[in-house]
């Protein structure tokens, strides 16, 4: 069975869930060989080796921490030409596409991003992508017709599911070259968000927009996020205002996220926000305008005063978690 | 300093947006047709790199002739002139196409810094800056939140979902910017009117050394085998606040075990 590059994301400890997505995907399209870049793998092996993982090639440099994406691509490229795999996947991160494009143009391959399921053609064409556009209103069944297909995979799309493997370390031989160290990191700034869940990988979302009327507001947004272990979201009005930091502005110029539960909290639902959240499995909505659009979205939704129901809800859930 | 911003015209979010059964592209005719909003916070930057170091702004845009429009709306900004790619070969190209027709433009216009927004609204890939910095051989500083340059380097602000990365570079490189850059201006009526003056030089896939068959879908490395309209979600269960909103929400949440 050929064999399936599935490229880790991680921290240099700890691999992300993302990857545990991938590699379920990958699993049934292939044998899953994870590439992973910089240190870590050792202790991340018994994770991977959990959800299918066969091999584990690792290329233990810096480099691939000290500049953007381009070693990474170069990485790949490299194996793609050794290994022949019958796919390459990615995580549909900001980094994880670049990789795919750079890794595209590398080897004249085609590439297909934000893919939320991947399907056997049958034949020998290659797999198909389904992709959620503009917004979510439409469906689409993408392919590769040239080279190895690269397919970035959108976070949370993917049901993880476990599978024993025996993620045999092997370690690769390759030296990044100066071209591939051209923009180099000088330092990473970690925005505070506590103990949350990143905002892409959450299986629960807790978003506020306009509604809150001011950032000291969004404290409420965080309680309830905390209460259901949850990442917090804003919309672009609420990002706009500076009340809440754009990097989690959910929506088309935002981040587009996918979780099991979303919650919108004073957020009318223009299309601009529901073209980032649409795909969420299940849709609670407070707002106090019946009229407000996101109430089409909703399998639940109050009609009320977000100050007065959401610290109830927050209270119940505590009551709920105590009891 | 010699900066050049990339542009494409795009269906607006807010009309319906449609593929052709016919091919599977983009209906270009169902939607009326805006600038790609990031890309108005590229050519803010732009003017601003021009303000702070001289030189010119050139607009490069790939995309069917009625572009135009948005080439013009780049040009009332203020910059000083513009290169449109139009060709009927072009339509369904990806963004393997894509970045190729384009780094075959920009070599012929030369850049210091090529600015661009970090995605499109319709297709959303959020490759081309990688794909352009690759093609091109260039520093690859992507989805800045802040850009300060001496002339010579390069450093911004990369946004990631845990904050931020600094990275530093040398010129010439390919920025791609994030909405939170800076605030786009408005076009003034004098920019507007002079608009109209300013050169727009049109280019053909011959200009460029192409062939017909090497762009445009059947050249692209990709296609759409087939596309649906996402069924409407069932209607949900909307309760108004008796005092009892936020208990009700719980007891949802407990229903489908998310409590």
């Amino acid at each position: 069975m050929a064999e399936i590059l599935v490229l880790a994301e991680h921290d240099g400890e700890t691999v992300k869930k993302v990857t545990t997505e991938l590699l379920t995907l990958a699993r049934a399209h292939g044998e899953p060989a994870v590439v992973w870049t910089g240190d870590g793998a050792d202790g991340a092996r018994a994770r991977l080796a959990e959800f299918g993982a066969a091999k584990v090639y690792v290329a233990d440099s810096a480099d691939y921490a000290d500049y953007v994406v381009a070693p990474k691509a170069e990485l790949l490229a490299h194996l793609v030409a050794e290994k022949a795999p019958a796919a390459v996947l990615v995580a549909a991160t900001s980094e994880g596409r670049e990789v795919a494009g750079r890794l595209a143009v590398k080897t004249g391959s085609g590439v297909l991003t934000d893919v939320t399921g991947l399907t056997a053609a049958g034949d020998t064409d290659g797999p198909v992508g389904e992709q959620s556009i503009f917004g979510g209103a439409i469906t689409v069944q993408s392919r590769v017709r040239t080279g190895t297909p690269i397919v970035a995979v959108r976070p949370n799309a993917v049901t993880p599911e476990a599978a024993p493997g025996t993620a045999e370390i092997e370690p690769v031989s390759f030296t990044v070259s100066d071209d591939a160290k051209t923009a180099r990191v000088t330092g990473r700034v970690v925005a505070e968000r506590g103990a949350r869940p990143e905002l892409t990988e959450a299986s629960i979302v807790v978003s506020g927009g306009r509604g809150l009327g001011s950032g000291e507001h969004f404290a409420l947004i965080e309680q309830l996020a905390d209460s259901l272990g949850a990442a917090v979201g804003a919309s672009r009005a609420a990002t706009d205002a500076g009340w809440y930091p754009h990097q989690f502005q959910v929506g088309q110029t935002g981040k587009t996220v996918s979780p099991q539960l979303y919650v919108a909290i004073g957020i009318s639902g223009a299309i601009q926000h529901r073209a980032g959240m649409q795909t969420s499995k299940t849709i609670m909505v407070v707002n106090k305008d019946p009229e407000a659009p996101i109430f089409e979205l909703a399998d639940f939704g109050v009609v009320g005063d977000l100050f007065k129901v959401v610290p109830q809800l927050v209270e119940e859930i505590g009551k709920r978690a105590a009891g | 300093m010699n900066i050049v911003v990339l542009v494409k015209q795009v269906p607006d979010t807010w009309s319906e947006r449609k593929l052709r059964a016919s091919d599977n592209t983009l209906d270009r005719d169902a939607a009326d047709a805006v600038i790609n909003e990031l890309d108005e916070y590229a050519i803010e930057e732009g003017l601003r790199l021009q303000e702070a170091h001289g030189g010119e702004v050139t607009i490069v845009s790939m995309g069917p002739e009625k572009a135009t429009d948005a080439i013009r709306k780049a040009l009332s900004m203020g910059a000083d002139k513009a290169v449109h790619v139009t060709d009927e070969a072009l339509r369904g190209s990806d963004g393997l196409v894509t970045s190729d027709v384009l780094a075959r433009v920009l070599g012929r216009t030369g850049f210091d810094v090529v600015i661009l927004g970090s995605e499109s609204t319709d297709a959303r890939m959020g490759t081309l800056a990688a794909m352009l910095a690759e093609r091109l051989g260039v520093p690859q500083m992507s989805f800045a939140s802040k850009v300060e340059t001496d002339g010579s380097k390069i450093s911004i602000h990369r946004q990631a979902d845990y904050g931020y990365d600094t990275l530093e570079a040398t010129l010439p490189a390919v920025v791609s910017v994030v909405e939170k850059i800076n605030e786009p201006r408005y076009p003034s009526f004098k920019g507007i009117m002079a608009a109209k003056k300013k050169p727009v030089e049109t280019l053909s896939l011959t200009d460029l050394g192409l062939d017909a068959g090497e762009a445009g879908l059947t050249a692209s490395a990709t296609e759409v085998v087939s596309f649906a309209n996402r069924p409407p979600r069932a209607a949900g269960t909307i309760v108004t606040d008796e005092g009892d909103g936020g208990v009700k929400a719980a007891e949802f949440l407990a229903a489908r075990k998310f409590i």
